[in-house]
């Protein structure tokens, strides 16, 4: 299975991995997930949008990104799970 | 007026958000050295991400992206060129290479239609480089220099020390190369960034030779930086002194004249007028003081 991984786990920064799947799945694992979940959903949704992905699992797991952020590395682990082999 | 310019690691998400906040006249993401050979998709995205999408940005943008010698300037170009960055930092910069540079910023401009040319600023990393830098300061977009200390003293096979003697040629050479084709020269950065005593002697030593700003390589070493290089208030008092005796010395119709005994004529006079220009690059200026 096609997997890509971008980012880290230090502070400002967010560790996003994606994999091929049957069906699209997003997971969320933020230290400030109470305020900001929907912002991060939002901005992974549109990112995979305008990549044209449908059939994906992204686990996000967030050390307080912000939006750029988030866009640059599923934006790196989309090109990197494209470039992965099987 | 660029006194100092910040580099910022282009992977660093902290910091790159944070890069206004330093009081760098100037920033410079890079995509080089600072970043693993793994990590370049990494943070040529997040640079590229962080310009098209967020809201606060520095004054001066800058990115450093690699050498024609690696395989990623057209990535890197590809990814971060845009109205909103201002010069290009090419490293190991050589004549040819700022040709190639042209050429591909010049396709970038036209295919995405945008409204400013981006300028160019080399890097002088090598004993090559430091011989074409003529050539290099003439080639299109180049609006100013900048000293490589490291990789150049590598190139050289000497050593770079603290006092930074083995760097007084290449400084001289470049700061008299920039005056003449009246771009700016930028020093390379002071890398002991616990040693404020030591980078205020070396940007001394920068300046005195005709560098008109200095690279940093960590927050602390800016408001340094910035002090050198602008203009202290004896000299900015002097300069005010000598455009009120020029007024006088005019209305008597005189072309030369003296101040505290010491003649002043054309070439002090320009002085002055440097020095008003700097001042009031810094906001150190008051017209209203001229009357």
């Amino acid at each position: 299975m096609k997997t890509g991984i971008a980012g880290s786990l230090e502070s400002n920064d967010v560790m996003i991995t994606i994999k091929e799947s049957e069906e699209q799945k997003i997971e969320i694992k933020s230290i400030v997930d109470a305020f900001f979940h929907d912002d991060i959903e939002n901005t992974v949704k549109d990112v995979l949008r305008t990549k044209k992905l449908e059939n994906v699992e992204v686990l996000v797991q967030d050390r307080g990104a912000l939006d750029y952020t988030i866009r640059a590395r599923l934006l790196t682990a989309i090109a990197r799970m494209e470039k992965s082999d099987d | 007026m660029i006194r100092s310019l910040l580099f910022v690691p282009g992977n660093n998400p902290g910091m790159i958000q944070s890069a206004d906040v330093f009081g760098a006249d100037g920033v410079i993401f890079d995509l080089e050295d600072s970043v693993h050979i793994y990590e370049k998709d990494n943070a040529r995205n997040l640079v590229g991400s962080f310009l098209a999408n967020h809201p606060i940005r520095p004054a001066k943008i800058v990115v450093r992206i690699n050498s024609f010698d690696s395989p990623y300037v057209i990535a890197d170009l590809e990814a971060i060129v845009s109205d909103r960055i201002d010069y290009i930092l090419l490293p190991k910069a050589t004549a040819k290479d700022l040709k190639q540079l042209d050429e591909h910023l010049t396709e970038i401009e036209k295919k995405t239609g945008m409204q400013k040319t981006i300028g160019v600023i080399p890097l002088i990393e090598s004993a090559a480089s430091l011989v074409e830098a003529k050539n290099i300061a003439f080639c299109p977009r180049v609006e100013a220099m900048m000293l490589g200390a490291e990789d150049f003293t590598a190139d050289m096979g000497i050593t770079r020390t603290k006092k930074g003697d083995e760097l007084a040629y290449p400084r001289a050479k470049l700061a008299v190369i920039c005056k003449a084709y009246d771009i700016l020269a930028i020093d390379t950065p002071f890398t002991d960034v616990n040693d404020d005593l030591g980078l205020r002697d070396d940007a001394l030593t920068a300046m005195n030779l005709g560098f008109t700003g200095k690279a940093a390589i960590h927050p602390r070493q800016v408001g340094i930086i910035n002090n050198v290089f602008s203009p202290t208030e004896e000299k900015i008092t002097w300069a005010k002194r000598v455009m009120e005796a020029k007024k006088d010395a005019d209305k008597k119709g005189f072309g030369v004249f003296s101040l505290d005994g010491k003649m002043i004529d054309k070439p002090v006079i320009a002085r002055a007028l440097a020095i008003r220009e700097q001042a009031r690059a810094c906001k150190a200026w008051d017209d209203n003081d001229e009357e």
